[in-house]
């Protein structure tokens, strides 16, 4: 026969040093991280650091913004240079300021991301559209940065 | 916290094969007359939204729009994978009268406190 003792289910066995042991963790991941990675871990020291995407096709550059929770009068940007930024602050809403605060995980203040170009730009023809928190900045290339087909003529 | 805890969310089967979700940033407020959930979650809009009551659980997910995929990427730091996450509910909330709106790529659930809290019996077969 097998007798175990019987443990009320609500004590908890002592675990030795559990969150000592996982912040050690969390420090040596720190370490061990690739420098991007670090970059984006460091969001919490830094500020807020939307994540940013650049496409391109043949006529046109696409970059685009995660911008969740933001008003469109919120948003600045501004292309000076071949760079374009993308600036703005997020304001948390005053209704909340009196409540019971159980988890603040969402970041408000100032941002700013920075791109440099890789083709020049028709600036003029810039257009920008904010949907479902996605900030879509259209980029016209100039016809000189247009990639030209050339035609060989053996003569 | 007693209450509206966040619970380990089971890794759902998809035709056998696990799906990544992303775990979506969120604020949760109590207030006199309830809580107040938000998550961002860029990219999802109304009709990409799920949310699920179940006994005292409720889960979100949230289905990004399929981006067209346009020309090539030069440069990218967001990421494909749905969004999902699972919070276990304070009892007193009325889960009849959740609302749920969606705005510029963040949820806000609107969970009120039932106008009484009855207390529970239980009873004995």
């Amino acid at each position: 026969m097998n007798l175990t003792r019987w443990q009320r289910p609500e004590i908890t066995t002592w675990t030795g040093f559990g969150p000592l042991t996982s912040l050690r963790d969390e420090i040596d991941r720190l370490f061990e991280a690739p420098l991007f990675e670090l970059a984006r871990t460091s969001q919490l020291l830094s500020g807020w650091t939307p994540a940013l995407d650049v496409f391109e096709d043949k006529d046109n550059l696409f970059v685009r913004a995660e911008l969740p929770g933001m008003k469109k009068e919120q948003i600045d940007i501004s292309l000076h240079d071949g760079s374009l930024s993308i600036s703005g602050e997020r304001k948390g809403e005053s209704k909340h300021e009196e409540a019971e605060v159980y988890r603040g995980e969402r970041f408000y203040g100032r941002f700013q991301r920075t791109v440099t170009l890789p083709t020049a730009v028709a600036a003029d023809k810039v257009k920008a559209q904010y949907k479902d928190g996605i900030l879509t900045i259209t980029l016209p290339k100039t016809e000189e940065a247009k990639p030209k087909h050339i035609e060989v003529s053996v003569s | 916290m007693k209450s509206t805890v966040e619970k380990e969310a089971a890794q759902p089967v998809n035709g056998g094969r696990r799906q990544e979700f992303i775990s979506p940033e969120v604020n949760i407020f109590e207030t006199p007359e309830g809580y107040v959930l938000e998550a961002e979650m860029p990219g999802v809009g109304k009709e990409g939204l799920e949310i699920t009551l179940e006994g005292n659980e409720v889960t979100i997910v949230g289905h990004r729009q399929p981006e067209p995929q346009i020309g090539n990427t030069l440069f990218r730091e967001s990421h494909d994978a749905d969004f999902r996450r699972v919070f276990e509910l304070d009892p007193a909330i009325d889960t009849a009268k959740v609302v749920a709106r969606m705005e510029q790529g963040v949820l806000t659930l609107t969970l009120p406190k039932s106008e009484r809290v009855k207390p529970r019996k239980i009873a004995v077969d």
